[in-house]
C-alpha cells in the first residue's frame, strides 16, 4: 500500500519512517503529479500558513481535493488538522477544508504553553497515548459527521470523519505506532 | 501535564523543518515574511549586516520591538540574546517568544560559559561550525542547532564550510569502531553520550539549521542538499532589492532543493541581492563566528 507525506515543510521525515515501520510503502508528495495511485496522504505538522500557500502555489490544492473525493484517505496531524478544516477562527488562510470541524489556531497557547499529556483513547486500547502538543490547534466544534475521539479538558484533539482522520499533537514525534497503525487499518476498510 | 520538556522544545524545530526563518526589525516587515511563506520570524533591532556596519556593542532587542512583531504575525517568533545572557533570556522567555537564539550576532555577555539552557522551557537555538561544537551546546540545553557562517555577509562560503564539517565528522564518528568513540568526544570536545548518540542516528541528535551568509534561492538549496534541514535567512531579504519576492523564492527553493528547473524559475528577476562582503577582507577580531566557546 502506497501512502503519500505532503512534504512542502514540516515533519514529513518523521511520518514516512513511522509509515514505513509500519509496513506501508511511504512516499514524498511536492508535486500534483506525486499524488497519482495513493492508497492515503499525510499532512504533517509544520506551518499550516506556510503550508496552505505553498498548496496553491504549487497546483496541490485542487488536485488533494480531486483525489479526496476519489476515495483518497488522509491523516492530519496539527497544521495538518488545520488545512482539512472547513472554519479557522479569525483566519482566511487557504485550506482543504474536507471536514466539518471548527478549529482554533495556537488553541493551548505559545511555544511556552506547549506540553505532553497522557490521552485515554479507548479506539485504541487501554494503555494511554503519550500525546505532544506544540503550539498546538483544537477543535472547537464539529459536525455531526464528525466522530470524536479525545479530547484535552473538552476540547477535541482526536476526530474523525469518513475517510479523514485528525490529530492536534504529534504521535509521529513518539514511539507509539498506533495512530499511524489505525490510519492504515481506516484506508483497508478494517477501523 | 508536563510542559518545557526536551521533547516538547525540540519537537517546535521538527515543526520548522524544510521552512524558512527570516530577520525581520518590524512588524511590517514581519506581516511581508508570514506573507511570503517564512516558518517562523527572528525578531531583532537590526539585520546582522547592519549591526555590523554600526559596530559597538550588540544587545537584545527592545522588548517593545518583540512584542509588536509577536503581535503582528501568527507564526512563530524568535529572538535573540547575547551569548552567556542569561537574565536577557530570562526576560525573552517573559515575553512569551516561542525560540532564543543565543546567538554570536550579539555581542557576547560571558566570555566563558554559554547560558545553561536546560534551567528555561522556552526552547534555544545556537551556532556551531564543527560537531564538537554543536554537541557541547546540545549538552547545555540546546533543542536546535544551525551552522554560524558569517553573518551580515551575505557570503555562503563559511556556513558551506561548517556544514561540510559536521557532515564529515558525523561520517568519520559513524565509521568509528566503539572502542575508539570516547577518545574522539575527548579530541572533539563533546560529550559522550550525545557523541555515542549521535553515531546510533547518523545526524545530531536535534534538528541542524543552515544561517550566516544565505543571500539567494540557490544559497539556500545549495545548504539543504548539503544535509541542512531549513534555512534562517538574516539580511538577504531585507537588504535586498525585492524582499517580498526574494523571500517567496527562498521559501520555494528550501522546499524543492532538488529540483534545478524548480530553482532557475524562482531565481529569475528577483532584482539586486544584499550587497556581499569577501570574508578575507573582515579582520578576524570582526568574524562573528569566531564568538562561543
Amino acid at each position: 500500500m502506497k501512502i503519500g507525506v505532503l512534504a512542502l515543510q514540516g515533519a514529513f521525515r518523521e511520518h514516512r519512517w513511522m509509515l514505513e515501520r509500519c509496513g506501508a510503502e511511504a512516499v514524498e508528495v511536492r508535486k500534483p503529479g506525486d499524488l497519482d495511485g495513493l492508497a492515503g496522504l499525510v499532512i504533517p505538522g509544520g506551518e499550516s500558513t506556510t503550508i496552505g500557500k505553498m498548496l496553491v502555489d504549487w497546483g496541490l490544492m485542487d488536485k488533494i481535493k480531486d483525489r479526496a473525493a476519489a476515495g483518497m484517505a488522509i491523516y492530519g496531524t496539527c497544521a495538518g488538522m488545520i488545512l482539512l478544516a472547513k472554519d479557522i477562527i479569525g483566519s482566511d488562510q487557504p485550506r482543504l477544508g474536507l471536514m466539518d470541524i471548527t478549529v482554533r489556531r495556537n488553541a493551548f497557547g505559545r511555544q511556552r504553553e506547549s506540553f505532553e499529556a497522557d490521552l485515554e483513547v479507548p479506539e485504541f486500547g487501554a494503555a494511554p497515548v503519550r500525546a505532544v502538543f506544540i503550539r498546538a490547534p483544537y477543535i472547537e466544534s464539529a459536525g455531526p459527521d464528525v466522530k470524536i475521539m479525545a479530547a484535552v479538558d473538552d476540547n477535541i484533539v482526536i476526530a474523525r470523519q469518513g475517510n479523514f482522520l485528525v490529530t492536534a499533537f504529534h504521535p509521529e514525534l513518539t514511539a507509539d505506532d498506533r495512530i499511524h497503525k489505525y490510519f492504515i487499518a481506516m484506508i483497508q476498510g478494517k477501523a | 501535564m508536563e510542559q518545557g520538556t526536551f521533547r516538547v522544545k525540540a519537537g517546535l524545530a521538527e515543526m520548522l523543518k524544510g521552512g524558512v526563518i527570516m530577520d525581520v526589525t518590524t512588524p511590517e516587515q514581519a506581516k511581508i515574511a508570514e506573507q511570503a511563506g517564512a516558518c517562523a520570524v527572528m525578531a531583532l533591532e537590526r539585520v546582522p549586516a547592519d549591526i555590523r556596519a554600526a559596530g559597538g556593542v550588540a544587545r537584545m532587542a527592545d522588548p517593545t520591538i518583540v512584542l509588536k512583531i509577536m503581535d503582528a504575525v501568527t507564526i512563530p517568533v524568535m529572538a535573540k540574546a547575547r551569548i552567556g545572557h542569561f537574565v536577557e533570556a530570562q526576560i525573552l522567555e517573559s515575553l512569551g517568544v516561542d525560540y532564543i537564539d543565543e546567538s554570536e550576532v550579539l555581542t557576547p555577555a560571558d566570555d566563558k560559559f554559554h547560558i545553561n539552557k536546560h534551567n528555561f522551557k522556552v526552547p534555544f537555538v545556537c551556532g556551531a561550525r564543527n560537531l564538537g561544537e554543536a554537541l557541547r551546546r546540545i549538552g547545555e540545553g540546546s533543542a536546535m542547532i544551525r551552522t554560524k557562517g558569517e553573518p551580515g555577509t551575505g557570503n555562503v562560503v563559511e556556513a558551506v564550510k561548517h556544514i561540510r564539517l559536521v557532515m564529515s565528522e558525523i561520517r568519520l564518528l559513524q565509521n568509528l569502531p566503539d572502542d575508539e568513540v570516547a577518545a574522539f568526544a575527548k579530541n572533539i570536545g563533546a560529550p559522550l553520550e550525545f557523541v555515542r548518540e549521535t553515531k546510533k542516528l547518523g545526524r545530531l541528535p536535534v534538528v541542524n539549521f543552515a544561517a550566516g551568509g544565505i543571500a539567494t534561492p540557490a544559497d539556500a538549496a545549495l545548504m539543504m542538499q548539503l544535509g541542512c534541514d531549513g534555512i534562517f535567512v538574516g539580511s538577504g531579504i531585507f537588504k535586498s532589492a525585492d524582499p517580498a519576492g526574494r523571500a517567496k523564492a527562498i521559501v520555494a527553493a528550501t522546499t524543492y532543493y532538488n529540483d534545478p528547473k524548480v530553482l532557475a524559475d524562482v531565481s529569475r528577476d528577483l532584482g539586486e541581492a544584499m550587497p556581499g562582503l569577501e570574508i578575507a577582507n573582515i579582520a578576524p577580531s570582526e568574524r562573528m563566528q569566531e564568538r562561543g566557546w
